[in-house]
């Protein structure tokens, strides 16, 4: 009986620890994302304001129109291919960086992981100044002899890509360095002492090791630009819509608070639905390899 | 000619010498181990025979080719690491197979090979884990079945039973003797284990910050060191200082010790060695008489810290079944004279 009166007691505590970061959350993410949630199933009329009825009017309007499935896939299309550039500029950068001696090694992670210094509205005005019609780009073109206008990366795709893997190349560096340091270089010395080139060795026996570093930082980069604001607004403004952008405009120029949740809430469930099951893709491939 | 030579190997980190002029000759078949303190030089000296670390001046000369400068990859050598160093996301097959993959074996055949390369090592029901599912020594032993499975000239042994407990260590070094005699490949094997190298070498190359301090047989080691580093850092030995008093007599404190001291003129200074084990101890009251401080049981026999006037002694006694000396009594010591070696440096 004591025993038992002890264990129920011990029980409670792993509540009362985590009881005060839950509130925390609850109050500060939870409520906000829960009324968002309301909001987004109040209809909206432009005399008479927000109605107080129940509807899922809002989802129809938005699954069913054209101009917002455009800017869906422009979001999602915009996170992968940011994705897939920051690991074909991260993981060679990470492996590069593993590779350099000590001081080096200092010098260069710093270098990488110095944009994070810098606030990301900063980044994207210096980007904006970059890529403008009388900006540092369309000049040095011009006087390339490349075109006679000016060119101008503002308000385009390429633009907004260029920025958004600026700002988030440094996550896949930390993410695939991380895995890079629980290698066991040995591992690489057996590889070649087995007969295999350098580079064999790099993509037999290196490469499927950093994999989930790599898995786990395509994550990050994607959600992160999947959810993005301050880039594309800056770099993209109103001509290049994405989700966070377009439920931006809801919210303060049309005023139509209710589709503005809408977007977000439906942005935030294809972001949870494609991580999740991106996740159980991983955990299943390498849960029964690495420790 | 030998199988494996080295001609003045030489491997320098700054001002630092790790490996000084080092020449040896490896015979085909032989089981050498290069054995030392951290900081000796052996593992650089194993890493040069890799090909992983290049010799500052030398040569590696294998079978007759000079190797020095071929890259680890075109050597062919079976190595083992310390932490085993296998492929954590392979199979123990593919991790054995993988050696036969680099050298165009077609997959059947590769996958085969593996696998009796594993029933070798006795592990062929666990062909299908991963080693992280393993027990130290089964991936110990996934290690070696993937060096030995490209039939390598010669066998590299890092330290390959320092992570295993102390049982299975012992069985592991019976096993791996035998396997090596009967495969007959060419082995070096680097330890700072005395015992383990002791155990399972042909040779014992002795190393001492960079420098070979004595190469024997295993026995001849053992039984007469040419030096009180060797003496001492191979089992466990009494160094006792003394002086040269006359024609076979050391002086030690007030006792005169016969010895054979042919190499050293009257009046050196000298210092002896002798093996705990090598004591006789009596109550009969002849011989050198000491004070016993500690007496510990060990099972198969009872070690003994003593003073006399000799200075403190170290004293192994097998255990024939009776209660040892006890703590604070009084016994005497006796030794036949040639347990004795007499060496020219005082320490």
């Amino acid at each position: 009986m004591i025993n038992l009166a002890k264990s129920t007691e011990r029980d409670k505590t792993p509540y009362l620890l985590t009881g005060p970061g839950v509130v925390f959350f609850a109050t500060l993410l939870g409520a906000p994302m829960l009324m968002t949630l309301l909001l987004s199933l109040h209809s909206y009329d432009f005399t008479s304001g927000i109605q107080s009825d129940w509807t899922l009017a809002n989802y129809i309007d938005v699954l069913g129109d054209s101009y917002f499935h455009k800017i869906f896939a422009r979001t999602f299309g915009l996170a992968l291919l940011v994705t897939i550039i920051c690991v074909l500029i991260g993981v060679p950068e990470a492996y590069v960086l593993s590779r350099l001696s000590k001081k080096w090694r200092s010098i260069f992670l710093l270098v990488v992981l110095g944009p994070l210094l810098i606030s990301v509205v900063v980044r994207t005005l210096g980007w904006a100044l970059f890529f403008g019609g009388n900006g540092i780009l369309s000049m040095t073109a011009q006087a390339l002899g490349f075109g006679d206008a000016p060119v101008s990366l503002m308000f385009t795709f390429t633009g907004m890509t260029i920025a958004l893997v600026h700002v988030l190349v440094p996550f896949m560096v930390i993410s695939v360095w991380a895995s890079l340091q629980k290698i066991d270089p040995q591992s690489e010395y057996a590889g070649l002492s087995l007969g295999a080139s350098n580079f064999t060795v790099l993509r037999r026996i290196t490469l499927p090791q950093i994999m989930p570093g790599i898995l786990s930082g395509s994550i990050i980069v994607f959600a992160l630009t999947a959810s993005a604001f301050a880039t594309p607004a800056i770099i993209g403004g109103r001509r290049m819509k994405v989700v966070a952008t377009a439920a931006y405009d809801e919210y303060l120029s049309t005023l139509n608070w209710p589709l503005g949740a809408t977007l977000a809430i439906l942005l935030l469930l294809a972001n949870i639905i494609i991580i999740v099951s991106y996740n159980k893709l991983i955990e299943r491939r390498f849960a029964k390899i690495f420790e | 000619m030998s199988f494996l030579i080295f001609e003045s190997l030489k491997k320098t980190f700054g001002d630092f010498v790790a490996v000084n002029d080092m020449t040896l000759s490896v015979e085909r078949g032989e089981f050498i181990s290069l054995l030392g303190p951290s900081g000796c030089g052996k593992t650089t000296t194993l890493q040069m025979i890799a090909g992983l670390l290049p010799p500052t001046s030398g040569k590696i000369i294998l079978d007759g080719k000079d190797i020095t400068n071929t890259p680890p990859n075109k050597r062919g050598l079976g190595i083992v690491f310390q932490t085993y160093a296998l492929f954590p996301h392979m199979t123990a097959n593919e991790n054995v197979a993988f050696g036969l993959e680099m050298r165009g074996v077609g997959k059947v055949e590769r996958l085969e090979r593996a696998r009796s390369a594993l029933d070798q090592v006795k592990l062929g029901q666990f062909a299908h884990r991963y080693p992280k599912d393993m027990s130290g020594g089964q991936r110990q032993r996934v290690a070696l079945a993937r060096a030995l499975v490209i039939e390598p000239p010669v066998l590299l042994l890092d330290e390959p039973l320092s992570n295993l407990d102390a049982k299975l260590r012992e069985e592991m070094r019976i096993e791996l003797r035998l396997l090596q005699q009967d495969i007959g490949v060419t082995t070096i094997l680097v330890t700072h284990d005395q015992e383990e190298a002791l155990s399972m070498s042909d040779r014992i190359v002795v190393m001492k910050q960079g420098d070979i301090s004595q190469i024997a047989a295993p026995l001849e080691l053992y039984e007469s060191p040419t030096n009180t580093f060797v003496s001492n850092f191979v089992g466990k030995t009494n160094l006792i200082q003394g002086k040269v008093a006359g024609n076979n007599e050391v002086m030690v404190d007030e006792n005169l010790i016969n010895v054979d001291t042919q190499a050293h003129s009257q009046g050196c200074d000298v210092t002896l060695s002798i093996r705990p084990e090598k004591f006789k101890m009596s109550n009969d009251r002849a011989g050198h008489e000491v004070r016993i401080d500690a007496a510990i049981f060990l099972g198969s026999s009872w070690l003994y810290r003593v003073s006399g006037s000799m200075g403190e002694l170290f004293v192994s006694q097998p255990n024939i079944g009776s209660a040892g000396y006890a703590k604070g009594n009084i016994a005497w010591l006796s030794w036949p004279d040639d347990a004795l070696t007499v060496f020219g440096e005082s320490e």
